[in-house]
């Protein structure tokens, strides 16, 4: 079954659905009860569901009947994280990017507690790995001078140009306070 | 003659039973008569013309450059092509033209391939569904295929299925059959997924194969280009023109030369096919379940050794994958500032303030949700839990990966979807992220190990829509697992999509597109 929940405070987590062979005649919108239980959220289903009427005997042994997956308990993971106001407004300055409204900062909320399902793999000793390419050398060419000499064509793509020079408005002027970032960004609103 | 494969419609060709720029016609009046699928954001007339002609003047002189001479096809919006406008869905590359070709758009130029246009995506390749780009969703044409309709009471306009994503404009074009083969890109399953639920051979080569220089990047140590086309041996034709090292993208491998043929017949008996057992997740639909079991089936009668085996770290590679992606997209992110292409706004108190007020303007929801996050996890009191744990789960996986290969197994057999394409309606129920945590599933731990892999049509759904199954390979082996989808495709009988012709079956009312043509 898809899980297409929406979940308000909870956070939905990957869970192992017994059906037993009782459930199994169901219709699936007929099971959100079970669902709630492992859950314990209130949920609405979309249609996008499936029909487990029988379990299917005919099925090549090699293949798994049912999910295989194990659920990830709440109190496997860190306590939850809210994201406060000052680091909020901290992240809109290094990315230079505003979160624009509530739903925004659920989201960034949301996409921590996904991510802290990281922290149930034990990877004690484990080395990050940067590239797939780790094991082999990196291909070497000759210090020749290839492409460039496209100095017009750059130049074209830029909106504001002077001569051989890209044109910034000036620098070293903070980003302003978020209250005045709000009303600017609303005023260039497309 | 536009349901043809490339190596049927390629003897036609040189055999003179059509021209260039007759096929380049037909290709693109068929384009303007599916515009309700709004699969491409440019259609590059002319240009496609000019190129059918010197084709079809090679052809005639019996002087073809290659296989591809003179065959339509189309690239996903998010590869650079010279004086072609090049958006990636976006609000912050609108207008913006490149000065230069992506090297596999250029090496397929080169080849004399007739470029028909750019296709719609997710905004910078970000979703799962071809839903959130700038230009709008991409309708999936097996909703106007008569084996959907027939199941199907409602209104065509009320329960169109989606394409699935990032690529599926490209998806659309090959399965609508505008184009003979189309490239994506595959950073998490954007090739796949969307080939996968158009019914349509959707490749996703090994890491390192295919150059990406031109490809504007989402993932650095994750994407490739993706190839899409209607059989395996079209792919392995157009894997053979865009293989090779390029000293424009250090992240290429010198590959063994020269390209070799895929047989026609091969002995099953010498292969061994997993079935890693986590690839059974929560959601997975019966008739994928059921398709799953027909083609190991197939394998078995065949000769060939199936074995249930573990990747046991599945399960979190989904977790993974979402940290790991934000983080590099916010590094990518980061060069549209306005200053030297793209969008600018108007404000010019500061630099500060242009490049936020140029990110805010340029940028939609999903993007600006996804750098936010990766910001997040990439501060320094988030680096080490999040950000260094991810990758060591990445590696991980990609253990898991060598270890089942190690111990004698050639390919893995997955489904590449949860289940068969979602209505429109149904899909935004849910946001982004969420949606791609569902269909990502079993298709970006793929990309976290740089593995080679395909999606194969493989049957049609009871609501008559296609079903793919996943065939991977052990990396650089990009060959042997085409010879082996080759095989599973010759037997696996993917019933065509009998799509409505007279486009007044659908409804397309107000569904005009401005087309554009490149400079």
């Amino acid at each position: 079954m898809a899980l297409c929940c929406r979940s308000t405070a909870r956070i939905l987590h990957i869970a192992r659905l017994r059906l037993g062979p009782l459930q199994h005649r169901h219709r699936v919108e007929a099971l959100p009860s079970v669902v709630e239980s492992i859950l314990g959220t209130t949920s609405t289903w979309c249609r996008w569901t499936s029909d487990r009427n029988s379990s299917d005997c005919s099925l090549n042994p090699k293949i798994p009947r049912e999910p295989t997956w194990e659920p990830v308990a709440e109190n496997e993971l860190p306590p939850p994280t809210h994201v406060p106001a000052d680091l909020v407004d901290k992240l809109e300055r290094l990315a230079l990017v505003d979160f624009r409204n509530q739903e925004g900062l659920d989201c960034l909320d949301k996409a921590i507690r996904f991510a802290d399902q990281l922290h149930v793999v034990n990877t004690e000793g484990v080395e990050p790995m940067d590239s797939v390419l780790e094991d082999r050398a990196l291909y070497l060419r000759n210090d020749t001078v290839g492409d460039g000499q496209c100095t017009e064509e750059l130049l074209q793509l830029a909106k504001s140009t002077v001569e051989e020079y890209f044109v910034a408005p000036p620098g070293n002027i903070p980003l302003p306070k978020r209250e005045e970032r709000t009303a600017m960004l609303k005023n260039s609103e497309f | 003659m536009l349901n043809l494969s490339i190596k049927e419609v390629s003897l036609a060709l040189r055999e003179g039973r059509i021209s260039a720029t007759e096929l380049c016609q037909k290709c693109l009046n068929h384009i303007k008569k599916t515009v309700y699928l709004n699969a491409y954001i440019t259609v590059t007339e002319e240009l496609a013309m000019k190129q059918a002609q010197a084709a079809e003047s090679r052809l005639r002189r019996g002087k073809p450059r290659g296989p591809l001479d003179g065959i339509p096809f189309s690239v996903k919006d998010n590869f650079c092509t010279e004086n072609i406008e090049t958006t990636c869905a976006s609000q912050m590359l609108k207008g913006y033209i490149p000065p230069f070709n992506a090297t596999v758009v250029q090496k397929l130029l080169d080849q004399g391939a007739v470029l028909l246009g750019k296709t719609n995506l997710d905004e910078f390749a970000m979703g799962s569904g071809s839903t959130d780009g700038v230009f709008g969703p991409v309708r999936n044409p097996w909703s106007y295929s008569s084996q959907y309709r027939e199941q199907s009471d409602q209104d065509p306009e009320s329960d169109w299925v989606i394409t699935g994503g990032s690529s599926g404009g490209s998806a659309a074009a090959v399965a609508s059959q505008s184009s003979f083969f189309a490239l994506g890109s595959d950073t998490g399953g954007s090739t796949r997924n969307p080939g996968s639920l158009c019914g349509v051979v959707a490749l996703k080569p090994s890491y390192g194969l295919l150059s990406r220089h031109g490809l504007i990047p989402l993932v650095n140590s994750m994407d490739v280009p993706g190839i899409f086309t209607r059989s395996v041996y079209d792919a392995a034709t157009v894997l053979g023109i865009l293989q090779g090292c390029d000293e424009r993208d250090s992240t290429t491998v010198p590959t063994s030369n020269p390209v070799p043929n895929l047989p026609e017949d091969i002995d099953l008996r010498k292969i061994r096919v997993g079935i890693p057992k986590e690839y059974h997740a929560p959601g997975l639909s019966q008739e994928t379940l059921s398709q799953w079991g027909r083609v190991a089936d197939l394998f078995e009668k065949a000769g060939a050794q199936v074995q249930e085996v573990s990747l046991p770290h599945t399960q979190h590679s989904i977790v993974c994958y979402h940290v790991l992606c934000c983080c590099e997209v916010a590094s990518n992110m980061a060069r549209f500032d306005g200053l030297e292409y793209g969008h600018r706004s108007g404000v010019d108190s500061s630099t500060e303030a242009m490049y936020a007020t140029t990110r805010h303007e340029g940028f939609n929801d999903v993007v600006r949700r996804r750098i936010l996050s990766g910001n997040y996890f990439l501060l320094k009191q988030n680096y080490q839990r999040y950000f260094v744990k991810a990758q060591q789960v990445r590696r991980l996986i990609s253990q898991d990966f060598a270890q089942v290969f190690r111990s004698g197994v050639d390919l893995l057999l997955t489904p590449t979807t949860l289940g068969d394409a979602a209505r429109y309606c149904d899909f935004i129920q849910e946001d982004n992220r969420t949606r791609s945590a569902q269909e990502d599933i079993f298709t970006q731990s793929v990309n976290m190990a740089g593995l080679p892999a395909v999606s194969m049509p493989t049957a049609l759904s009871r609501r008559g829509l296609p079903i793919g199954l996943q065939l991977i390979g052990k990396t650089f082996q990009d060959w042997n697992l085409l010879t082996v989808a080759h095989w599973m495709e010759q037997r696996l009988n993917f019933p065509p999509a009998r799509f409505l012709r007279d486009a007044s079956e659908v409804d397309v009312l107000g569904h005009q597109r401005k087309q554009t043509t490149g400079l």
